[in-house]
């Protein structure tokens, strides 16, 4: 858990290094993409809308989507209910957003950044800055590793239609 | 980043610099420099940490403290031999049993004698032991967490002063009886002392594995009180030295009447012999009950063994066991140098220090040079185990720690100093007071084989403060004054207050500790019976009138956070579950007008609090440890109705209810 910690620190050291290289001066840098030379603070509505080019900030910088594993959804779904029920349900808002469908409106990086790096995340990123204004909770931080954030994500992945509203 | 600092305290010191040479032309000698260089010496600028983790006892408290060095910062108070409303130790229901000894629960006791655990002679940064002086017992601390997670009751015993001083491989704790009594216990007159009353050396093994302290066996010596202790190392490994006073054996006045006779004794226990004899079977079973107590981070739960009889080793039946080294007056502390060679003996009414040589010591029970034999104890003769004698240093010698140099420094209680002295020629160095009346000191390692940075610091820890601080009121903070001792001149540096009185203290260099820290405790290893690790596991169970709810926390929520169908007189168990996995997020847990205490639960951790409501209304909860920005909004309501109300028993969260 510590060695986990410290590779945390040291992922979002070289980032908030990099933008600090780039700009000279520290800014949101969930969109280090999109306008990384821009210091005008960005909406969350036009964040929302750009998502596909917001990867978050933390340490994953890129994920290759393979055809879903069957396994790494079931341990992901055992992660997800024994770290993230007491505020995420799957089809139904909690303390947070309900979580059908987020794969289509953020990406695998972003969602395991915001797993695995979510003070940071919801310090500089302008959708989870958006987000904390509608939800008021901050994300707590379970500690999980890059692997348990992984099978969360593949869970997440079979998330698409609520059960309820799709009876076939 | 070090280099940057350190220019920049040069810079610092440029201009005091000149101001200092100003001052000398003008024939003065101010404390300008004296008091800048300290500054610097202990400044931990913000964000910076401290070198060494300093454990102090605190003394009739019951705890231990931790402080940073140089800084002298407080971080942690340990809760150990006593009750501890910071963070519930001995209120909750797990943790009530580490308080448990056959004379029931004692909520405070008095802990003296902070020991760290050793390897090969060197602190090795596993454990921390500490005795509990008034109820005996050891305690153990686990410095991964910074929780007492093991406590063994040292039945025949009073007074269990001489202890615990770790032998070199800390295969065994040792704890002398600072008070003679009747061994069995037994009701007879008091002046009866020089017939009933003995004393006992008690050696605990285990003490390397968490849960494995035991009674290895008692020597029963003779009824003299028997005051500190320490372990050999090096060439005196397999040793262990214990001081008396009163040998005289009276029993009132002892202020007056322990102080007749030239000499006390240095009590030589080789406790290699002692292991032949128990394995010859030379020992007598006598019947003893005495608790057992561990503490479980999976169960995160107490648990009491009662044990009943330990193994008594007879000197006189078992020669070459115990000797007995001749030391003026009333000796207290006995302190062995690190190569182990050198026994010094405080003669805490003496004007000089003795010193025992433990080559010399050897020599003369080889010699047989005796001088009588008491219950079986040879007395060896004090000319042919003296080493040397340190000539009138200071009045009241207490205690003594090395520096690996060559050198030992001895506190002085009565004239209120620390003084350096030379191990090869018993010369005085040099002198420095302290304020006020110095009891134990302390060297980072320097009771060990090895000091670290072969002595950089040294702590003094007094017992009067006075004059030192702001007043307030009649009862004053004891202090804790810190020297440098890295140069031939000691220098003071920091004075700082303590939590009860700082009686003793260890250090070891942050770098072996601070990685080790356990940061949360993962909720897949929590077995604690009554545990809910996801709040689909939370549920209120009803068994007659004792009522059990199995609640979770997280950033900001109780669950479930109403529950209704309790009834006055219930007993209600509360087993709150902190759901979080992150450091450094508790959560508070209390309800309104409980009487017996509140919860404060680390993450992954359960614990329970008991609540008997007598009287019907709706009572509020809520987190006491400030979390998140939704704290406050942390908060939940227990119906409490009447013994023959037919309310069912309820309990959710939102809009989700479950019920019986």
């Amino acid at each position: 858990m510590v060695q986990n910690k410290i590779n945390l620190l040291i992922a979002s050291l070289m980032i908030g290094g990099m933008v600090f290289s780039c700009s000279g001066k520290k800014q949101p840098s969930g969109l280090r993409e999109t306008q990384s030379q821009n210091n005008k603070p960005v909406s969350y509505e036009q964040a929302v809308e750009d998502w596909r080019n917001n990867k978050g900030v933390g340490p994953i910088i890129d994920i290759e989507l393979d055809p879903v594993d069957q396994a790494m959804v079931a341990r992901g779904n055992e992660v997800f209910e024994n770290n993230c029920t007491a505020c995420h349900l799957p089809y139904k808002e909690k303390i947070g957003p309900a979580l059908v469908g987020i794969t289509e409106r953020r990406t695998p990086e972003w969602i395991m950044n915001m797993i695995l790096n979510p003070e940071e995340m919801v310090k500089t990123d302008p959708i989870c800055i958006g987000l904390l204004a509608r939800y008021n909770a901050v994300m707590a931080d379970q500690n999980l590793d890059e692997e348990e954030a992984r099978a969360i994500l593949e869970y997440f992945r079979t998330l698409k239609i609520d059960p309820q509203e799709d009876p076939s | 980043m070090i280099m940057n600092r350190k220019f920049l305290t040069f810079l610092l010191i440029l201009p005091v610099l000149f101001i200092h040479t100003r001052c000398n032309q003008g024939g003065g000698t101010t404390g300008a420099l004296g008091a800048s260089n300290a500054a610097e010496k202990v400044y931990i600028a913000p964000g910076e940490k401290d070198k060494y983790y300093a454990f102090m006892s605190g003394g009739y408290s019951g705890q231990v403290s931790v402080y940073g060095l140089p800084s002298g910062r407080l971080f942690r108070v340990i809760p150990v031999f006593s009750q501890d409303p910071e963070k519930g130790y001995g209120y909750n229901e797990e943790t009530k049993p580490m308080l448990m000894t056959t004379y029931g629960f004692i909520p405070w006791d008095d802990a003296h004698h902070p020991k760290l655990s050793q390897t090969n002679g060197v602190h090795d940064g596993k454990f921390l032991f500490i005795n509990g002086n008034n109820t005996p017992r050891i305690a153990r601390i686990d410095l991964t967490t910074f929780e007492t997670t093991e406590i063994i009751q040292i039945p025949n015993s009073a007074g269990c002063h001489a202890s615990p001083y770790p032998t070199e491989n800390t295969e065994y704790l040792v704890a002398g009886t600072r008070f003679s009594v009747p061994i069995p216990q037994e009701d007879v007159p008091i002046n009866s002392y020089k017939e009933n009353f003995k004393g006992t050396f008690t050696f605990i093994s285990g003490g390397q594995e968490h849960g494995a302290m035991d009674i290895a066996f008692q020597i029963l010596v003779p009824g003299y009180d028997y005051d500190l202790a320490h372990s050999g190392k090096g060439v005196s490994h397999g040793w262990s030295f214990f001081t008396s006073y009163n040998v005289e054996e009276e029993n009132t006045l002892l202020e007056k009447t322990a102080s007749q006779y030239d000499k006390d004794y240095i009590a030589a226990v080789n406790w290699k012999k002692a292991e032949e004899y128990i394995e010859q079977g030379k020992f007598r079973e006598m019947p003893a009950e005495y608790y057992h107590n561990v503490y479980s981070d999976r169960t995160h739960s107490a648990t009491s063994e009662i044990k009943k009889s330990v193994k008594v080793l007879i000197p006189e039946e078992c020669p070459g066991m115990v000797y007995y080294l001749p030391t003026p007056k009333s000796p207290h502390g006995v302190d062995v140098s690190p190569t182990g060679e050198y026994i010094v003996g405080s003669g805490k009414l003496s004007a000089d220090l003795t010193v025992h040589s433990f080559e010399k010591m050897i020599q003369a029970i080889e010699d047989e040079k005796f001088d009588e034999v008491i219950d079986g104890i040879p007395v060896l003769n004090y000319d042919a185990v003296l080493a040397g004698v340190v000539q009138q240093p200071g009045l009241g010698p207490l205690h003594t720690e090395f520096d690996g140099r060559g050198n030992a420094y001895t506190t002085f209680f009565i004239s209120s100093e620390v003084v350096k002295w030379s191990l090869e020629t018993y010369e005085v160095l040099d002198r420095q007071p302290s304020y006020y009346s110095v009891g134990h000191l302390m060297i980072p390692g320097g009771g060990s084989a090895k000091p670290w940075e072969n002595g950089e610091y040294l702590v003094a820890l007094n017992k009067i403060t006075k004059d030192r601080y702001l007043p307030t009121g009649p009862e004053l903070a004891h202090s804790a004054q810190l020297y440098d001792i890295s140069g031939d001149k000691m220098q003071l540096l920091l004075d700082f207050p303590t939590i009860g009185e700082p009686h003793y203290a260890q250090a070891i260099p942050a770098s072996i500790l601070a990685e080790n820290q356990v940061q949360a405790f993962p909720l897949e290893e929590n077995e604690h019976p009554y545990a809910a690790v996801r709040e689909s596991e939370t549920k209120v169970e009803r068994t007659g009138n004792e009522v059990h709810v199995y609640m979770t926390t997280i950033r900001s929520h109780f669950a479930p956070d109403n529950i209704e169908g309790i009834k006055a007189g219930d007993k209600v168990y509360f087993h709150v579950t902190n759901l979080e996995q992150d450091w450094d997020v508790p959560h508070g847990f209390a309800v309104l007008g409980n009487n017996n205490a509140e919860l404060l639960i680390m993450p992954g951790q359960t614990e329970t609090l008991v609540w008997e409501p007598q009287n019907t209304g709706v009572y509020p909860f809520y987190c006491t440890d400030f979390c998140s920005a939704l704290h406050q909004e942390m908060q939940g309501y227990i119906r409490v109705s009447p013994p023959e109300s037919d309310i069912k028993l309820t309990w959710g969260l939102g809009d989700e209810v479950f019920g019986e």
